[in-house]
């Protein structure tokens, strides 16, 4: 019953802060940016029961026992009372526990890693951190493309993320979570857009000079085939993603603008991160991407990672 | 390799004007204050009754002092990036290029955590916790020397940075790779290495010595649970800074080797993994900001206690909700990277046992406003900071248990509300409480109070401030700004990044008003002297000593029946005794070991930054040399005679009787 009261002022209190505020985390598009907004309310609600008590009793206290008031009791030696020491133990036990279970129950929902439950087929983008931008790998598609993130709305996206440049964190805040980048490893995440729209993406991990400029733009198309159009696009570009544009990709740049790559050579995801699981990055493209071949499955020693 | 290493003329960035600018006018003021001290014959003062002390109590000002210079420092970097914030903002780039502004925000969390909370907390500790517990020094006075030098000489190197090379470019945390060779090239990774390894082993020392302390010096008769909360709180933070700082000391030894000998603990290449250095760092971190919080606790506790004139509601509660929050400390590292993917298991794990710490932080709310309840609240200075805190602190509390909500996490990781909760906690926790601890014990340390009038109107300012600052941090966080931008470009958080540059420049008035404070006091000191020591009919052993206290703190041993020691002496009437046999009283006698070791140990840090091989063997060696001298000389205690005890007892008991009339 708590739980359902607490809700329902949830949702009236998320719709006043909502008109506040355009963009951002408490203005999200997307199914998991929702579920955390509602998770942001109700835990701070919850809070509240505590936090409002205390900020009104220690302003309450602070003027009823002010010194010069006569006429309040005054016991000096008064310091220890059962009946209160139980109370301000178990109020705040009470409340973390509920918190608690209302946590380890979202933290499994809202698991980064855990696929969405959808009936579209979802789509796989592959995302690199570099410096200082953004490249997303369509493997399906094959077509890539800097600072520019399209998918169809409503149509779950599964994203890889690797890093070749120091940790970086992949966030759309109006879509939900966000993940880390880190080289020599992959990550993973799972978002879906529920309105068409274009927001900002960003990195959420400090990582250098042009850090504040590694912005890119998340496009949720209003269909599949405005979507389809966006990737024909795409691939009216004669330029390959191959290790050698790949290589000229990854120097240093600031506020890089978009790019779109026609063509991907096969692998191009796995090669950016096996590149770090052997001796040197020094290593020519070719040979590494020859010792790829010995690893069957990256996928194999990604899931490792996790240790699951 | 060149005779001095990496050292050249290019290392001064004489080409930054705002950097020569900020240099001209420290050596300005540098010169003033080398000239005033000459000219008033100081020098030897300084030297012998100051630098070479192993006084706690002037440790404790010296300690406090750095704090106070290293605030400047840290506050000058904040009102930058918040100007900064302000003026870059449409795309603007404001007037700080990347370069300069990412070794500022840098150096602001580095200072503010490392260079300023701590050795005001440090200082604190060591001018009260001795007295509190009826002890006439530390277990090891002369390490105690050693360990605020080497604090300085952290403080030291850090300062150079400004004016030599650069400082690190990395966010005050340092995750590789990013503070790896490759990434960070220049010297300023190795300024914060070297500046965090010397002082953090100042730190380890100081906690070892006051486990010691409290464990072996205790007055007679004071049981465990006798001790002053504060005392209290500050064993807690001894404990969790003896086993929390080595793990600073090892990691940063570990990105040492791979900066300096091509190892690859933390590289992107060669089989390194950064994921240890992140868990690593926070394995430490995350008890640093207990080390910090719970010492402020026992401050609130005192002040509280104190000035309702009414004993500590739930002495035991305190106790052990501290030492609960010790241990929990340990195993909540993880909230600190949930967005690394960890399986949700891990990730809800760290939420819940994250959230279950505020419980013990919940029950200590209550204690205080149950100690306020049926009291005889003075509304002083320190109790306006201590209002203060359980106000603000509580906010800070409840935005900490969201973030320790995996889910909620996800999107407010790396936020801008995350720094206004760390700055809620840190400020309107830790600081608010040194600054109460500052107002309430600078009678006892001093010999006469502060300016109440100004002190107030100091408070108000920050608490003010503090609000207007930071509250539009958390909406920014919640419209998506991440932290560590240069510049911006989003029309909508325009309004909030002024809101917050208002608030920074209010918290300046306060700042600006407690140095006003100070010169005010000093000066009026003959109107506000504290000639009974007891200014505020304190409850616990520090009070029954002199303002300031003899060098040996208690003439006698007193003994210990209650947690109220004063507060019980004065009503039994044991109070002021007179005594007509005094003991002989064994005192260590200063020395200058350790200041002449710290500089060879900052000669060698800084060697070590710019590879200038020579200067470092010099530097260890002659460190080296001075300890085997120290530890091979028997010259360094004497006895203080029974006759000069009674004559200084004698002159400040007349003091206190006609203080009492």
């Amino acid at each position: 019953m708590l739980i359902r009261n607490l809700s329902k002022a949830a949702m009236l209190t998320s719709i006043l802060l909502m008109s506040g505020c355009e963009g951002g985390v408490l203005d999200p598009k997307g199914q998991i940016g929702i579920d955390e907004r509602y998770l942001i309310v109700v835990a701070t609600l919850l809070m509240l029961i505590v936090v409002i008590p205390v900020i009104f009793m220690t302003l309450f206290f602070a003027w009823k026992y002010r010194d010069g008031r006569e006429q309040e009791i005054y016991a000096p030696k008064w310091a220890h009372s059962k009946s209160i020491e139980i109370v301000v133990w178990l109020m705040p036990i009470v409340i973390v526990i509920i918190l608690g279970v209302i946590t380890w129950g979202s933290t499994h929902d809202l698991d980064p890693y855990k696929p969405l439950e959808h009936e579209a087929k979802p789509i796989t983008v592959e995302v690199v951190s570099l410096n200082w931008k953004w490249l997303f790998i369509y493997p399906e598609l094959g077509v890539a493309s800097v600072n520019e993130l399209a998918f169809p709305v409503n149509v779950p996206v599964n994203f890889k993320i690797t890093s070749d440049t120091a940790m970086n964190s992949f966030f759309i805040p109006q879509l939900g979570s966000q993940i880390y980048s880190m080289a020599g490893m992959a990550t993973q995440l799972h978002l879906i857009a529920n309105e068409p729209g274009s927001f900002d993406g960003i990195s959420a991990n400090y990582s250098g000079a042009g850090f504040a400029g590694m912005k890119f733009k998340a496009i949720a198309t209003p269909d599949a085939t405005s979507f389809d159009a966006w990737v024909a696009k795409l691939k009216r570009q004669g330029n390959k993603l191959d290790p050698q544009s790949y290589a000229e990709l990854a120097k240093p740049s600031e506020n890089n603008p978009v790019e779109y790559y026609g063509s991907v050579s096969n692998g191009m995801f796995d090669h950016v991160v096996m590149q770090y699981m052997h001796m040197s990055k020094a290593m020519p493209m070719d040979e590494a991407q020859h010792m790829e071949m010995s690893h069957p499955s990256i996928d194999a020693s990604l899931n490792n990672e996790k240790g699951e | 390799m060149s005779f001095l290493g990496k050292l050249t003329l290019e290392s001064i960035p004489y080409h930054e004007p705002i950097i020569m600018v900020t240099l001209a006018v420290v050596a300005v003021i540098g010169v003033i204050i080398a000239a005033l001290i000459t000219k008033y014959k100081k020098w030897g003062v300084l030297w012998n009754d100051w630098f070479t002390s192993v006084d706690h109590k002037r440790l404790g000002i010296m300690y406090i002092v750095l704090a106070l210079v290293m605030l400047i420092r840290g506050f000058s970097d904040a009102i930058m990036m918040r100007t900064q914030q302000a003026l870059a903002i449409n795309g603007a780039a404001g007037y700080l290029p990347p370069e300069h502004y990412d070794q500022i925000f840098t150096a602001h969390g580095v200072i503010m955590i490392i260079f300023m909370a701590m050795p005001f907390m440090i200082g604190l500790m060591n001018l009260v916790v001795p007295l509190q517990i009826g002890a006439r020094d530390v277990a090891f006075p002369f390490l105690n020397n050693l360990s605020f030098w080497l604090t300085a000489s952290g403080a030291v190197l850090i300062n150079i940075s400004l004016g030599l090379g650069e400082f690190a470019k990395t966010g005050w945390v340092a995750y590789p790779p990013l503070s790896e060779l490759s990434f960070s090239p220049g010297v300023g990774v190795d300024y914060y290495i070297w500046a965090l390894q010397i002082s953090g082993i100042g730190t380890t020392l100081t906690g070892v010595n006051f486990i010691a302390t409290v464990l072996k010096m205790r007055a007679p008769g004071m049981k465990l649970m006798q001790m002053p909360i504060f005392t209290w709180t500050c064993t807690w933070a001894n404990i969790l800074i003896v086993a929390s700082f080595p793990i600073l000391t090892a990691v940063l030894a570990m990105l040492t080797l791979d900066r300096y000998l091509g190892f690859h603990f933390f590289t992107n290449a060669g089989g390194g993994n950064a994921m240890m250095y992140i868990n690593l760092f926070w394995a430490w971190g995350h008890p640093e900001v207990y080390i910090l919080i719970l010492p402020a606790f026992g401050i609130f506790s005192e002040v509280i206690s104190t000035f309702t004139s009414k004993r500590l509601f739930g002495y035991k509660s305190m106790v052990w909700a501290s030492g609960a929050i010790s241990i929990l400390g340990f195993i909540v590292w993880l909230h600190h990277f949930f967005t690394m993917g960890s399986s949700a298991n891990v990730n809800a794990f760290f939420g819940v046992m994250t959230m279950v710490i505020a419980v013990p932080t919940g029950v200590k709310l209550f204690n205080w406003l149950f100690t306020i309840y049926r009291g005889r609240l003075r509304l002083t200075v320190p109790v306006l900071w201590t209002l203060g805190f359980m106000t603000t602190f509580t906010i800070g509390g409840m935005t900490g248990v969201l973030l320790a909500v995996p889910g909620a996490d996800y999107v407010l990781h790396n936020s801008l509300f995350l720094i206004a909760h760390f700055h809620n906690t840190i400020i309107g926790g830790a600081v608010f409480g040194y600054l109460a601890g500052f107002a309430y014990w600078f009678p006892k340390a001093m010999g006469f109070k502060l300016n109440e009038r100004l002190g107030k109107a100091a408070f108000w300012c920050w608490q003010v401030g503090f609000y207007v600052a930071f509250m539009p941090l958390y909406v920014l966080g919640f419209l998506g700004m991440t932290r560590r931008i240069s510049h911006t470009d989003n029309p909508d958080w325009n309004f909030w990044i002024y809101f917050a540059a208002v608030g920074a420049f209010i918290i300046f008035a306060g700042i600006i008003l407690q140095f006003v404070q100070l010169y005010v006091s000093f000066r009026d000191r003959e109107q506000n002297l504290d000639t009974t020591g007891d200014p505020w009919n304190g409850h616990t052993l520090e009070w029954s000593t002199s303002s300031p206290p003899q060098f040996y703190n208690f003439a006698k041993d007193p003994h210990v029946s209650d947690i109220d020691c004063f507060t019980d002496m004065k009503e039994k009437g044991e109070a002021y005794q007179r005594h007509d046999n005094y003991e002989p009283i064994h005192m260590p006698k200063n020395t200058a070991s350790g200041i002449l070791m710290a500089i060879g140990i900052t000669a060698a840090g800084f060697a070590a930054i710019w590879h200038i091989l020579w200067l470092a063997i010099v530097g260890m060696l002659g460190a080296f040399v001075v300890f085997l001298f120290r530890a091979y000389s028997n010259d360094h205690d004497y006895y203080v005679q029974p006759d000069e005890v009674a004559k200084i007892e004698n002159t400040h008991l007349d003091k206190v009787a006609r203080g009492l009339i």
